[in-house]
């Protein structure tokens, strides 16, 4: 077990060097030369050459890694290019918006969706099943951009319920603006949850422990709320830790769209104005949050299931 | 594929065709493709692009769909986008599933340290968040729809990847296998003339969900401005539109764009299940 966890562990260390050495390479090598993109058409050659100095530039390419390399690990990534903030600084601030639309409209959805997949497999293969997972389907057939646009439309433009966008900084003040697309993170992740959840409880239901305890006699309910949901809760809790590290751009649609100053919209501005040092560093972080979340994932799961082969 | 295993097929197909849903979803699928290959060659729809002094008129019996701001017929610019649609998913499968079939053969198949290479490949690709990953390439790349092809085609490998992986770990100990190797056919003949038709279902399954995910990329990048290029006739294109007319009263871009993204992605979310269920052996005596 202990050999397991080290060598899982270790793994880590592979992973976020193979993140780094693509986002290296994308950004460093695909992406042409910033000093370019950097200064537009109209950049002088002193210019050019000045400002290829100051970013090291004309360091050979393992240099350059290198510097990138001491970057990632002392979380220290340089300044953005359209704002000159520090990236770690506009990383803090963004954070907590982000968090107060994800952490309520994630947990909302993970919990409603449970409770509906479970009365789905209590009624499976009736009339109620089938209608609730032909809704679920027809509602991931349609894009979250159509959802985002046709409420905002509705409810806050045409009727007034909801401020149209914006964002208060203050604890009390944000939620005001936070419930419209909080509701619309909910009705969109509820589909592809709501089905995932449901094969998960239906796969389990077809296990030999189920048999016994029908052929004990205990009630269906018994059988699916007691025993079944206790080991369906394996594969659930696994995949709701692995969504967790997406969190930290909430979403960069619903963010832009409402005007909420967290990562995703920070993204999305970034993208817009060809930030490059701002996307680089967001997709090192999501993507170390990534690693991190799975590595707990993996380690939880071989605690908790001692049918899982450690080799 | 040829003999031994026309039994297996014969049987996937009679579990598929009595699914009438999936029937229908194969037709509704067909129809699309039908309305993509005319555009394709200029059959239909080909005015496209052809502008008219009536800006935002309502749906009439000249315009099904009503006109967008250029006065364009929105009827033929949805048309148009199911080529562009139908070809994402087919253009970006061209890309992915190559890639994973290849690399998760050479994995499963030799093991070792080419598997684990192989595996540490994936596994950090895998790290990076797909959106993110998608929307960097796309932006080093610049905006238009081939970049949208190559970010999605070399993004999307990963899953194909390990299940090939998982099948070829399994298949390369076979009795077939051996009988091959006794035989004296080459690694590679083993790997693709033996082992692949034995995971072709696998592929088929994963060729459908792309279309899914394709469309619904495409919107997203659209959106944020990294997709094809503005003007063009693409159904992210259309729904980013209406962001700016909805308020004006015009619905008619959203609505048209919506609904025929909408019964396409369906159809392959119902197909993409009822193959899996056909094809998926451990689904099979489970109901």
């Amino acid at each position: 077990m202990l050999a397991y966890v080290v060598r899982r562990t270790l793994y880590v260390v592979p992973v976020v060097l193979g993140v780094t050495l693509i986002t290296f390479i994308l950004f460093n090598i695909v992406g042409g030369n910033p000093v370019y993109q950097k200064l537009g058409k109209h950049g002088s050659a002193s210019e050019i050459k000045i400002l290829t100095h100051e970013m090291g530039l004309d360091l050979p390419l393992t240099q350059q890694y290198l510097f990138y390399l001491k970057q990632c690990v002392t979380f220290d990534f340089g300044r953005s290019w359209s704002t000159n903030q520090e990236i770690s600084s506009m990383i803090k601030a963004g954070i907590g918006p982000s968090l107060s639309l994800a952490v309520p409209a994630f947990t909302a959805s993970v919990l409603l969706s449970i409770f509906v997949a479970l009365g789905l497999a209590f009624f499976r293969n009736s009339i109620i099943d089938r209608l609730l997972v032909v809704t679920s389907l027809g509602g991931i057939s349609i894009s979250l951009l159509v959802y985002i646009i046709f409420f905002q439309y509705t409810l806050s433009y045409k009727l007034g319920v909801f401020p149209i966008s914006g964002y208060d900084t203050s604890w009390s003040g944000r939620w005001e603006y936070l419930i419209l697309p909080g509701i619309i993170w909910v009705i969109t992740s509820l589909g592809n949850e709501v089905l995932l959840y449901r094969t998960i409880i239906l796969d389990e239901i077809f296990q030999d422990y189920v048999r016994t305890a029908r052929a004990k006699g205990l009630s269906e309910k018994v059988v699916l709320f007691k025993h079944v949901l206790k080991n369906a809760m394996i594969p659930i809790i696994t995949n709701v830790v692995l969504e967790i590290p997406f969190l930290y751009t909430g979403s960069l649609l619903l963010e832009n769209f409402f005007g909420i100053p967290g990562l995703g919209g920070m993204t999305v501005q970034a993208l817009a104005n060809s930030d490059f040092p701002v996307i680089k560093t967001m997709t090192y972080v999501g993507s170390l949050l990534y690693v991190l979340f799975n590595l707990l994932s993996d380690l939880s799961y071989a605690l908790v299931d001692p049918r899982i082969e450690l080799d | 594929m040829e003999k031994p295993s026309i039994g297996l097929w014969e049987e996937a197909a009679q579990r598929f065709f009595k699914n009438k849903l999936a029937v229908v979803c194969l037709i509704i699928i067909g129809f699309y493709s039908l309305l993509a290959l005319l555009a394709w060659f200029g059959l239909i729809a080909s005015d496209y692009s052809v502008t008219t002094p009536e800006s935002y008129a309502a749906p009439s019996k000249a315009h099904i769909f009503g006109t967008d701001i250029f006065g364009r017929d929105v009827l033929m610019r949805t048309v148009q986008g199911v080529r562009i649609a139908i070809s994402i998913g087919l253009v970006t499968s061209l890309i992915a599933i190559p890639i994973g079939v290849f690399l998760g053969a050479l994995a499963g198949y030799f093991g070792g340290r080419v598997d684990e290479l192989i595996v540490w490949f994936y596994t950090t690709m895998d790290s990076i968040p797909d959106l993110l990953k998608i929307i960097s390439l796309t932006f080093v790349l610049g905006r238009g729809l081939m970049s949208v092809y190559i970010s999605i085609g070399f993004t999307t490998w990963v899953n194909l990847c390990r299940l090939v992986r998982g099948e070829f770990l399994k298949h390369k100990s076979r009795d077939y296998v051996h009988a091959a190797s006794a035989l004296g056919a080459s690694h590679l003949r083993k790997m693709f003339i033996h082992i692949l038709p034995n995971v072709f279902h696998i592929i088929l399954i994963n060729f459908s969900s792309r279309f899914i995910l394709g469309i619904k990329t495409e919107v997203v990048l659209s959106y944020l401005g990294l997709g094809v290029e503005p003007g063009q006739p693409s159904w992210g294109i259309m729904i980013d539109d209406a962001k700016l007319e909805l308020p004006r009263g015009v619905w008619w871009q959203l609505a048209a764009a919506t609904f025929a993204m909408f019964f396409l992605v369906l159809a392959f979310y119902i197909l993409t299940d009822a193959l899996r269920e056909a094809l998926d052996p451990k689904l099979r005596n489970k109901t």
